[in-house]
């Protein structure tokens, strides 16, 4: 039994937790979130690198938030997904205990948002070489071929929306795109219309995306469409000096004024 | 059933034909790292690297976007342009594994159920299904387990298996398959008796399908049941998206200006505003609710009314969803609890 199994086992057994969030081997030998309620199903919770899913999001749902005693298996993503729910007041401190890992995977708890804030300020925040090099090649391409390439890109979104449910930022409880009257964004997934949407995303996530990339993992397609909002998380940071996922105090960048603000990306 | 043997170099040459006569060929294609289906143009796009592709064949006969018609204001009269039927191609459809060609049944049942839906069985009658048996198939698969199997002739018009000299094993299954071995018979040899069931993927029975027909509709007052199943369900449209059989869509108006169009597009009970109504009252008003449907639908009330189960055994569903949403598993917890 390796710690993660220990650790949940007694917060069962002892009363302190009567659910927790996680993570156990699903189809195929891969993670999956899981739900334990039994310290004699605490066995099936894993933690290693498969669980790289954020699952932050399941802190603000409803059937969730109804269970007084919860826990949650965070991983980087997950820990910094909660650091930027709590500065938008999603999710509120004392709610839930947080179960974290050191570099050396020890399981440590992070009693309070200040901890948490203190942990991620230890991870590395940029983008994997992968995106990098992604990003490097869209931003070498000239306008006509970028078009050609998320027009190619957006032609295969069949708007499932497995995208915007897995990603813990998007909380809305009626998106955009559901406003019919009037309607904003086409509902029919032709590629003008998929366009529209993945823009409006990439903007609502402005300042407020966490680069956990789980969007893209989530897309039954393969669309890369984590590198739009990363875009945008990056020129957050670039112009405004705004990191989201870092400080619970943080207002969000498009929310804020500030007189040194620099407007030289208006153009 | 009559069989014919297809050669290596043969099948090259029927693909090269059928693209350039009067049908448009959908197959199997590398779509970066994932394969679907697409138009192809040449026999070298199409791939035989996969165990199913990431959606169903569904689209060639319930497209994703369909115009249904047009409309125009012109000094306040109303002029309304009607569904193009001569617009719906003649079409090819190769690689469809054997699951996805018994989807079709599912879904006409659905679209001929109290009135007939022309639009989509003219699609289907157009469409020449050439099936694929599956040498392979990996841990979602679960046809066994609803009537299905890997090498399951029903549904398509022409089945074909690979054989290990790289032939292909042809069996006619109807008329219309028939009618393409007749076009195109100066390609098709004498069949040489080979054995299919030894090419075949092992598929494992996961659950006993009585089992859940019988036992399903009495699960369906126990909400717990079915929201601790759908704890870690996101609600999204990916797992309805690509099945084979899933029938629902959404009616929109697109307008410009003056003019616009009625376009039927996918529409999945997994969304929460599915049956949200304008009142604002939503009779299914958590997840639990949400997945009940989507289990009940294909194995309660489609066996009951349609006399079909609505669920091919594919496992597109749990592949494609983010958070490996079993059915296969749920289907045989039904069984086990
Ligand atoms: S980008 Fe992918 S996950 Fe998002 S709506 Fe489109 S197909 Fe679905
Ligand atoms: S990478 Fe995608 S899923 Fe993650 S926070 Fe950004 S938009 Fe959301
Ligand atoms: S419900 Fe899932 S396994 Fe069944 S036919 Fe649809 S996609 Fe395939
Ligand atoms: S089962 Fe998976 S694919 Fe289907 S709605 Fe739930 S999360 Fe989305």
């Amino acid at each position: 039994m390796n710690n993660i199994q220990q650790k949940t086992k007694e917060l069962l057994e002892s009363g302190a937790c009567t659910l927790i969030i996680g993570y156990e081997k699903g189809t195929g030998g891969k993670a999956r979130p899981v739900f334990v309620r039994k310290a004699e199903h605490a066995a099936k919770l894993i933690f290693d690198e498969s669980c790289d899913q954020n699952i932050a999001g399941y802190l603000y749902r409803q059937e969730i938030k109804n269970e007084s005693k919860k826990a949650i298996v965070a991983n980087n993503h997950t820990l910094k997904s909660i650091v930027e729910l709590a500065s938008e007041n999603q999710i509120h401190e004392g709610d839930f205990m947080v179960l974290a890992f050191t570099a050396e995977g020890e399981i440590i708890e992070l009693k309070s948002f200040e901890e948490i804030e203190k942990h991620v300020a230890t991870l590395y925040h940029g983008l994997n070489d992968e995106d990098k090099a992604t990003m490097q090649k869209i931003e070498a391409m000239t306008m006509e071929e970028r078009w050609g390439f998320w027009e190619n890109e957006f032609s295969k979104c069949i708007k499932c929306y497995a995208c915007r449910a897995s990603c813990p930022m998007c909380y809305c409880p009626t998106c955009t795109v559901e406003i019919n009257q009037p309607q904003w964004i086409p509902v029919p997934s032709h590629t003008l219309g998929n366009l529209e949407w993945h823009v409006m995303r990439a903007m609502h996530l402005a300042g407020r995306c966490i680069t956990c990339g789980q969007c893209a993992k989530s897309c039954p397609l393969d669309l890369p469409i984590h590198l739009l909002t990363y875009k945008v998380a990056l020129d957050s940071e670039q112009y405004f000096d705004s990191v989201a996922g870092t400080s619970v105090c943080a207002n969000n960048v498009l929310a804020t004024f500030k007189t040194e603000d620099h407007e030289n990306f208006i153009r | 059933m009559e069989r014919k043997l297809l050669t290596k170099d043969s099948y090259k040459l029927l693909i090269s034909k059928i693209i350039s006569g009067k049908y448009q060929l959908v197959a199997p294609v590398k779509v970066d790292a994932l394969v679907d289906f697409r138009r192809i143009k040449s026999a070298d796009e199409i791939t035989e690297d996969y165990i199913v592709t990431v959606s169903s064949a569904k689209s060639v006969a319930f497209p994703r976007n369909e115009k249904l018609f047009g409309f125009e204001k012109n000094n306040k009269k109303l002029e309304q342009t009607d569904f193009d039927f001569d617009s719906i191609p003649h079409t090819v459809l190769l690689g469809v594994r054997p699951c996805d060609a018994m989807g079709f049944a599912s879904l006409t049942s659905i679209f001929c159920w109290d009135s007939v839906d022309k639009i989509y069985t003219t699609r289907l009658e157009r469409t020449i299904i050439i099936g694929m048996s599956c040498a392979k198939a990996d841990a979602s698969c679960f046809c066994t387990s609803v009537k299905g199997n890997p090498g399951n002739t029903a549904g398509n018009d022409l089945l074909l298996t690979k054989t290990p000299d790289g032939d292909y094993i042809t069996e006619i299954v109807t008329e219309k398959g028939a009618k393409l071995v007749a076009e195109f018979y100066e390609l098709f040899r004498e069949d040489k008796g080979a054995e299919k069931e030894p090419l075949l993927a092992n598929v494992p029975e996961v659950f006993e399908l009585d089992g859940i027909l019988a036992k399903i509709n009495s699960k369906f007052d126990d909400e717990v049941f079915w929201s601790e199943q759908a704890m870690r369900c996101l609600g999204c449209g990916a797992c309805a998206y690509v099945c084979p059989t899933c029938a629902c869509f959404d009616i929109q108006d697109e307008s410009h200006g003056k003019t616009g169009q009625r376009v039927r597009c996918w529409d999945s009970c997994g969304l929460s505003l599915f049956t949200l109504h304008t009142s604002g009252h939503n009779p299914r008003q958590n997840q639990g609710q949400r997945w009940r449907q989507r289990l009940m639908h294909k194995f309660s009330y489609m066996p009951d009314r349609l006399n079909t189960v609505g669920c091919v055994g594919c496992g597109r569903c749990s592949r494609a969803c983010p958070v490996d949403m079993n059915i296969a598993e749920h289907l045989k917890s039904i069984i086990d609890n």
